[in-house]
């Protein structure tokens, strides 16, 4: 499994073709308390950089963007009864969904986990 | 994921100000937001602990960023019937050691802003006011324009502000010295809090019983930090302030009125003493008293969402047809609640508890239901008549 990571804070780790997706830990403690996720309905399909998921906090709504196109194979749909589950286990059991990816090249413009902790620490 | 903006910071605006507390709120690890001009805490811990501490003990804000002022002039009846000329409120009648709460109207009756006005015990001659911190520059040049020659606007830089709020905090009061025991829901007066001299009003913006607390700036530091080493009391942010207000189904200046929204759009009526409905006399009056007496186009209501999903500021309401009929003016997660509420103006048609709407979130309308507010009981302390 290689794990990748974007400039808006989301992460996907890739095994083989399908990949799953989350928010970061460094974009949870951002949020604070999140109080409601939508995630994608199965077989829906995504493009790189469209709206994949929400995640809410008490003060704020925020969209999650796919870094990849494909088809939505699994989604996490317990967090609905249990969003605070993006806090306690953002990069864990606070995944949003897995995607089987159309055109695994678009991981290549990716940060690995070195390049997005550099990142986040320029922040 | 898109990053999400707290605060209400217009970037081409100067350097925000800091309050005599900041160096505290940042000793505490607090997250510091712009707002209103200020560098705020909006949350320390989180905001659903801060919520919930609030609610069942004692909440401690920095409110430093409001506007205090002061009304001088001869006596009681001159500086009431000045500002009486600017609010819709009975400020004459305003009894020594009262407070009420009022809005300063424009010509159409629209807010400028909402304000506390308190008469100190034995006052005669001075009026206290307590505005908000993203209009008080503009309240201030309003108000000092309109005054009579023998009436005098004293702005207070040099006092700060705290709030106390939730069922403990009468006895943290207690503990430290004041007596306030017997106080009512909006008595005001001066106070020793662990020797440091303060102007307390039972009074806040969480929809609990509570207290602000007006302390000299020098001083209000070492407040501060006496009121938080005991246990019953958590500094709360603005996080918080939000969300507990919401469930209050307090209005947010800004957002649930401003100056496009008249007292009686927004459900303030009981902030218009009868006499004030009967003789007029303050901007707007016309206008506020034609619909008193004809009823409104559109009025503020709360709104209970069916589902999970939030429905912010902005949100369009629409009927069982599709069709827009109000917009929500806040929204969000009520943590004592569990889960989302909103308030909103709607035509008056559909403002009745119980009708159903439809709130457009993400392109789908989600369903929901016009709610009486406040969302959470109201826990003010009414002393016994």
């Amino acid at each position: 499994m290689t794990k990748y990571y974007t400039e808006e804070h989301e992460w996907i780790a890739v095994e083989g073709k399908v990949a799953t997706l989350g928010i970061t830990d460094y974009a949870q403690a951002q949020l604070g308390d999140v109080v409601f996720v939508e995630v994608p309905t199965v077989g829906r399909k995504v493009k790189k950089g469209e709206e994949t998921a929400v995640v809410e906090s008490v003060k704020a709504a925020s969209e999650v963007y796919s870094p990849v196109t494909g088809t939505v194979v699994a989604a996490n749909d317990p967090l609905a009864n249990s969003p605070i589950t993006v806090n306690e286990d953002p990069e864990g059991a606070g995944w949003f969904c897995r995607i089987d990816m159309s055109d695994p090249a678009e991981l290549e413009v990716l940060m690995d986990e070195a390049a997005y902790k550099a990142f986040v620490e320029g922040l | 994921m898109t990053t999400p903006v707290h605060g209400d910071h217009d970037p081409h605006s100067a350097a925000p100000l800091k309050t005599p507390l900041y160096d505290a709120h940042v000793a505490l690890g607090a997250r510091m937001v712009p707002f209103a001009g200020y560098y705020m805490p909006v949350q320390y811990e989180g905001i659903l602990a801060e919520h919930a501490h609030c609610r069942a003990a004692a909440g401690l804000f920095d409110v430093s960023h409001m506007g205090q002022a002061t009304l001088r002039g001869a006596d009681h009846a001159t500086v009431a019937g000045a500002l009486e000329k600017l609010v819709p409120a009975d400020v004459l009648g305003l009894e020594p050691g009262r407070q009420r709460y009022s809005q300063l109207l424009n010509e159409r009756g629209g807010i400028l802003d909402d304000l506390m006005v308190h008469r100190a015990p034995g006052a005669d001659g001075t009026l206290g006011l307590v505005v908000n911190a993203a209009c008080k520059v503009a309240d201030y040049a309003h108000i000092a324009a309109r005054l009579p020659g023998d009436v005098l606007l004293e702005i207070h830089e040099e006092r700060a502000l705290l709030a106390l709020q939730g069922p403990e905090a009468v006895n943290v009061l207690l503990s430290l010295g004041a007596d306030v025991a017997g106080w009512d829901f909006m008595q005001v007066g001066p106070a020793s809090l662990a020797g440091i001299p303060v102007f307390l009003s039972r009074s806040g913006y969480t929809g609990e019983d509570g207290f602000e607390i007006s302390a000299h700036a020098d001083t209000v530091a070492g407040l501060w930090e006496i009121l938080l080493r005991d246990p019953r009391v958590k500094p709360i942010g603005l996080g918080a302030r939000d969300s507990l207000r919401l469930e209050g189904g307090l209005c947010l200046y800004g957002h649930d009125i401003d100056e496009t929204t008249t007292p009686v759009e927004a459900g303030l009526l009981w902030s218009i003493q009868k006499r004030r409905r009967v003789e007029g006399g303050f901007p707007g009056a016309d206008i506020v008293r034609s619909q008193i007496a004809e009823g409104v186009a559109r009025k503020r209501v709360g709104i209970k969402p069916d589902g999970r999903a939030p429905a912010r500021d902005g949100t369009e309401i629409v009927d069982e047809n599709g069709v827009a009929i109000g917009t929500v003016t806040s929204g969000g997660f009520g943590p004592t609640v569990g889960g989302p509420v909103a308030m909103g103006y709607v035509a008056a048609v559909h403002a009745r508890p119980g009708t159903r709407v439809g709130l457009v979130v993400r392109g789908k309308a989600l369903p929901a239901e016009i709610v009486s507010l406040p969302f959470v009981p109201a826990r003010f302390h009414r002393a016994p008549k």
